[in-house]
Order: C-alpha cells, then sequence, then structure tokens
C-alpha cells in the first residue's frame, strides 16, 4: 500500500461559523489576510517536504472561491513542489475539467509538471464538488459528459506525437493541437479520477484508471469498488483488479497515546464540520440526477451531511471516515475497512485541517510514517489483488 | 385531458390542445406548464390554446443536442409548419416569452399579436449587474419571495406530489439551468434582432415581480417597433397564477382591439 499525505491548504483564521451563510462562493475575501496566508502556504510546502523526507507521496487538490482550500490553481503548486521536492511522487486530485474551457491547456500544464518534475506526476481528474460550478460559472447540466469528453482529448493530446491534430466535439472545438512538452512518461503520467458514486466508478473500472473515492465510509466505499471491478471485468480487462487501481481518502492521525491522538484527530474533523454550505451551492439543479433529488426531497441524507451534524472521532472511525489513534489502533482500523472493501492500494492521508497546527501536523505524519506505513506496505503489498469482500472474507483471501 | 404527444424535429412535445376560436400559441414559464390553473381554463373560453411543454419540461423530450433556447425557436417554427397554421398570436410567460422573442425574430410574418409576460431573454442593463438575480444562488425563500407578491403561494408541498410531479419539476429546473446558465437568462444576438418584430406587442408585468423590473421590461420593449407596457397590480413573475382574471382580461383586450393598441 501506498500513502500520500494530502493536505488542503485550508485558511482557518475565520469569523465565527453564525457570521457567515456559506464558507464556499461568497465568503467575502477581505477576511483572507496575505501575509498570513503566504505563511500558510510555507507551512504547507513544508509539511508536503516532510511526507517526502518519510517516504509518502504528495497529494494536493484544487477548489476555489472557498477558506477550505486555498489552492485554485494546483498546477502552480504543484509547479513549486516538482522544483522542491526529489523523490516523492506528486499526485494533482485533480484537475477539474469539467469546469476548465480549454482541456489543452491542462494537458500542456500537466506535461509541463511532468517534465519539471522528471516524470513524477500522478494526474488526476475530477468533475468538480458541486460549490465548483458557481465559482466556474461552470453548467451545472451534462458536467459528466464534458469530464469525459475533455479527459479523452487530454489523454489525446499527451500522446499524439507527429504534429497537429483537430477535435470538433460536443462540447469542445480545438484546431491545431500539438502540445510542447510533451509528458515525461509514456505514453502518459498515470491516470486518476476520483468519484464517490457507484455509476462513476464503473465507468472509470472500464478504463482501469486508478479510482480514487473521499470518506464514502465502510459501505459507501465498498459500493463504488465493487462498481469499479465490475467495470473492470466488463470491459475485459482481467478477473481480478490489482490494489493500486483503487485509493481511499480518510481524516488520519497518528500518536504515540491515545490522548495526542484525540487531541489531534478533533482537530481534523473540522475539515468535515467546517464545510457550510447553502443548498442552493451544495446542490445546483442537474449536477446530480432527478432521481437522486427526488429522493432527498423525500428525505434522503448524504451518510457525511448526517455525519457532520454530531461528528465526534468515534463516530468517524466508526464510519470509517477516520483512522486515528495509536499506531496499533490505525493499523487495526485501516485493517477492518480493507477487509470490508475488498481492499485498496492507496491511503490518502486528510493530515491536516483547521486548527491542527504545524508540529503536530507534522507529529502526525511521522508517527504514521515510522510506526503503520511499514507494517501496511507489508501486509498489504503493491502487486495485492482486490477481492469481492463477502465471498473472499469466507475463504480467508485478499492478497495474491 | 386534450393533451397529446407530437414528435418535431426528433423531439417528442407534450402539447396541450383545447378551446375554440382564433389559435393562441402559448409558451409556459420557469415552472412548466399545468392545465389545472384558472387562467388556462380562462384563456381557452376565448381561443384556441396550443401549449408545448418545452424540450425537457414536462413529459417533453430533450434531445442531446439542444443547447439554447434558440434551438427550442425553430422547433416551435417546425410545430407551426406541423400545425398548419400560417399566422397565429402567441402569449408567452417569463423564460417562455425568451422562446417567443426569438421565434418572432426569425419568422414575424407569422405572428398577429404578442404578449410577453415577465420575458427575460435579452441584457439591456451595466456589465457589472446581473439584469434577472440569479435564481440559482438563492435560497427558495428568497426566491419565492422575489418570485409571488405572496410569497407563501411559492411553498412547495412536498408531501402532495407524487413522485412523478416531483421528478417532472426537477427536470424542469434542470432544463431551465442548461438552456439559461450562462449567458446568464439572455442571448446577447437577441437585443439586436428585436427590431424584425414589427406586430403588435403587449409586455406585461406583474407589479410585485422582483425578477423581472419595471426598468427590465420597458428597455426590453423599447427594442421593438411597435410595443406597449402594462402592469397587473398584487402580482408577482407569474401574475398568470396569481391573478388570473387580470392576465387573462389584459391579454383578451390586447388580442381584440382592432389595432394593437
Amino acid at each position: 500500500m501506498k500513502a500520500w499525505h494530502f493536505s488542503e491548504n485550508a485558511y482557518h483564521y475565520l469569523p465565527p461559523r453564525e457570521t457567515y451563510d456559506s464558507i464556499r462562493v461568497t465568503l467575502p475575501n477581505r477576511i483572507y489576510d496575505p501575509e498570513k496566508g503566504a505563511a500558510l502556504y510555507d507551512r504547507f510546502l513544508d509539511e508536503w517536504l516532510v511526507a517526502e523526507e518519510e517516504g509518502m507521496g504528495i497529494m494536493l487538490n484544487e477548489h476555489h472561491q472557498t477558506a477550505t482550500c486555498v489552492d485554485p490553481a494546483a498546477p502552480l503548486m504543484l509547479a513549486a513542489l516538482a522544483r522542491l521536492t526529489k523523490h516523492a511522487r506528486l499526485l494533482i486530485l485533480g484537475n477539474p475539467i469539467a469546469n476548465r474551457r480549454q482541456p489543452v491547456r491542462v494537458a500542456e500544464e500537466m506535461a509541463m509538471i511532468d517534465i519539471l518534475s522528471r516524470g513524477r506526476l500522478e494526474c488526476g481528474f475530477v468533475r468538480g464538488v458541486p460549490y465548483e460550478i458557481s465559482a466556474a460559472n461552470s453548467n451545472p447540466v451534462r458536467s459528466n459528459e464534458r469530464h469525459w469528453e475533455a479527459l479523452d482529448l487530454i489523454i489525446k493530446a499527451w500522446t499524439t506525437h507527429d504534429g497537429p491534430f483537430s477535435h470538433e466535439g460536443r462540447f469542445f472545438h480545438h484546431r491545431m493541437i500539438n502540445i510542447w512538452p510533451r509528458p515525461y512518461q509514456q505514453p502518459h503520467p498515470p491516470i486518476w479520477i476520483s468519484t464517490t458514486s457507484p455509476s462513476g466508478a464503473a465507468r472509470v473500472g472500464t478504463r482501469g484508471y486508478v479510482q480514487a473515492t473521499f470518506l464514502t465510509g465502510f459501505d459507501g466505499t465498498r459500493a463504488v469498488f465493487d462498481a469499479y471491478r465490475r467495470g473492470w471485468r466488463g470491459a475485459g480487462l482481467g478477473e481480478h483488479v490489482p490494489a493500486h487501481r483503487l485509493a481511499y481518502s480518510a481524516l488520519v492521525y497518528t500518536a504515540d497515546n491515545e490522548a495526542a491522538a484525540k487531541a489531534g484527530a478533533e482537530k481534523l474533523l473540522w475539515y468535515v464540520t467546517s464545510n457550510k454550505v447553502p443548498r442552493h451551492f451544495a446542490n445546483p439543479p442537474g449536477y446530480v440526477p432527478t432521481s437522486a433529488n427526488l429522493a432527498m426531497l423525500r428525505g434522503a441524507e448524504h451518510p457525511l451531511s448526517a455525519f457532520a451534524r454530531g461528528a465526534s472521532v468515534e463516530a468517524a472511525i466508526e464510519g470509517g471516515f477516520m483512522f486515528a489513534g495509536t499506531p496499533d489502533q490505525v493499523l487495526r482500523q485501516i485493517r477492518k475497512l480493507y477487509s470490508h472493501v475488498g481492499g485498496f492500494g492507496h491511503l490518502l492521508i486528510m493530515g491536516q485541517a483547521g486548527f491542527l497546527e504545524h508540529d503536530e501536523t507534522v507529529a502526525g505524519i511521522r508517527h504514521f510514517a515510522r510506526h503503520v506505513y511499514p507494517a501496511l506496505q507489508e501486509e498489504f503489498p503493491d502487486t495485492a489483488l482486490t477481492f469481492d469482500a463477502p465471498a473472499a472474507q469466507r475463504v480467508g483471501v485478499g492478497v495474491a | 385531458m386534450p393533451s397529446s404527444t407530437i414528435a418535431v424535429a426528433d423531439t417528442d412535445l407534450e402539447m396541450f390542445d383545447a378551446g375554440d376560436g382564433a389559435p393562441v400559441l402559448f409558451l409556459h414559464g420557469c415552472d412548466g406548464f399545468d392545465p389545472g390553473h384558472r387562467y388556462v381554463a380562462r384563456l381557452c373560453e376565448k381561443a384556441r390554446l396550443l401549449a408545448p411543454s418545452h424540450p425537457g419540461f414536462g413529459r417533453s423530450t430533450l434531445p442531446d443536442w439542444i443547447t439554447e433556447v434558440d434551438d427550442i425557436a425553430y422547433i416551435y417554427l417546425a410545430l407551426l409548419d406541423h400545425l398548419q397554421l400560417d399566422v397565429v398570436d402567441m402569449v408567452a410567460c417569463s423564460f417562455g416569452g425568451w422562446i417567443a422573442a426569438e421565434m418572432a425574430t426569425k419568422a414575424p410574418r407569422r405572428f398577429r399579436k404578442i404578449v410577453l409576460s415577465a420575458p427575460v431573454g435579452v441584457k439591456t442593463g451595466p456589465t457589472d449587474h446581473l439584469d434577472i438575480p440569479d435564481i440559482f444562488a438563492m435560497p427558495e425563500e428568497q426566491l419565492a419571495a422575489l418570485m409571488f407578491h405572496d410569497p407563501a403561494k411559492g411553498r412547495l408541498d412536498v408531501a402532495a406530489l407524487s413522485d412523478e410531479q416531483l421528478a417532472i419539476r426537477l427536470r424542469n429546473r434542470e432544463s431551465l439551468a442548461l438552456l439559461t446558465w450562462e449567458p446568464y437568462m439572455h442571448n446577447p444576438k437577441l437585443r439586436h434582432r428585436l427590431h424584425r418584430v414589427d406586430c403588435p406587442v403587449l409586455f406585461l408585468r406583474g407589479a410585485s415581480d422582483g425578477l423581472v423590473s419595471d426598468d427590465y421590461l420597458r428597455r426590453y420593449a423599447a427594442l421593438l417597433p411597435d410595443a406597449r407596457c402594462d402592469s397587473i397590480p398584487a402580482a408577482g413573475h407569474a401574475s398568470e397564477i396569481e391573478q388570473p382574471d387580470a392576465f387573462v382580461a389584459r391579454i383578451a383586450a390586447f388580442l381584440a382591439a382592432s389595432t394593437g393598441a
């Protein structure tokens, strides 16, 4: 298993929660102090460098008009990281290509990063969470279709080496596509897609890209991974999905004693509890299918929303959103989720949020890397195959 | 129920067709067409009312290629051909008013008189201010307060609606977003084409409409050679629902007059 340190670069110096309607889209940027922001960028970059030092991968993402993630141009941060780091794999998860007007520009940016880092890019693509729609002025309807057309165009731009080609698609038009530079890795950097829905995962599975899912807990994650496996098999990619095709992201905090672990974990919960967003931004029309909206009108609720209302470290661990405790406890928690969902090969660690200070963040990274990660790598090697959880658990297989 | 499905330009249109008299093409607003509303029966007393559900609204299909209001305008011109109606009167509300304005610029000779109630579709105000408030960026209660003179009328009683009715409402909203998101609620070209619409046109709005302002309505009307404005008291954006009798009376008087006045 490979572990990645993921930080959203949050700006947590906010006024009381009840004084604003939304932490995203509309929160006035007068609240953002550029001096404090500059210090935070330095700090978060330093934390990524600690992760590299400890042998972990580096992961970053992109959101817009929000205090929860002040990294609205992730490729810029990635460019800095490409020069600051020497060995770590660099995972951007991801490029919100349903909201980018020029997929070819994204192909260029990513090719540059791959060259700058001498082939250390892991290139993720996301449709973008619903509150990105307003910030991007992007139509919420048919964004999934835009996402896939953009992705195919980017791959073609990366892999076409004999001069210009043209694209006249449903959503994008471009003549004379002939990017310089081309990627360092051949034929192109590894592709990751994040989705938390089974229907999306099935489609990712047919392509064999790395599938990541975020905070989907025990059953949600299993549904996503099962769907990926169905897609994979349906496309004839093989009977078993290798573990390195599946990734899970959770809040993780490790310490040498339970009290310190709990204190760090409490602070990490900010990632979930701070996400105050009114419904018109959280669910623009057309972002989810009509059937899902109907279910919501009839009272259905996203498990994470239900959790956020009464969030606690215990409930987060119970739900599989968080792994926290001493190294032994964290290992047991990961093992439990691993067997429930049928295995996975990447742990995307949300290792900093809100008021978790630099020293605490670094301590969490180091404890995990030194006292949990080696056991994870040994128990769940990169060569493992994932499995259909219920049947496989009975016969006790899980690792090839 | 006088509803049927008509296939036009690979779109299956749900079609309401009732009443006797001269044909009136009625184009519904943001929330779709509900034949149960009082204004429908009142209009049918005076005319043959032809009311399609827009592509993506009601039970009408939405082909993949439809991305703009302009596309619907062409489908409806083909619908008039299909119905063998050379010249009609047209009454259109809100979003439907945008479709109507597009149709009239393309085929001005096909319309005897046009009523646009709280229409959207043009941009006449400053760059840094939306002509129409952003209905996709506000809570439902705030939207109801802008939409209705009596905001209580805007409350959705989810328990009273069937799954099919709710699904239609949700899909209407989704189709509205698809078609009005960007440029928001307007076609930048439309204002430069409206000079072609030389039949008499009545611009109406509810006096309490928080979406289509009096200024907006007047600037819109000024783009047409033969347009006048009127308002309906104690009505919001959907005056056909809040004040059906006054709505129908204004329309009937305008359509019956020997001139447009």
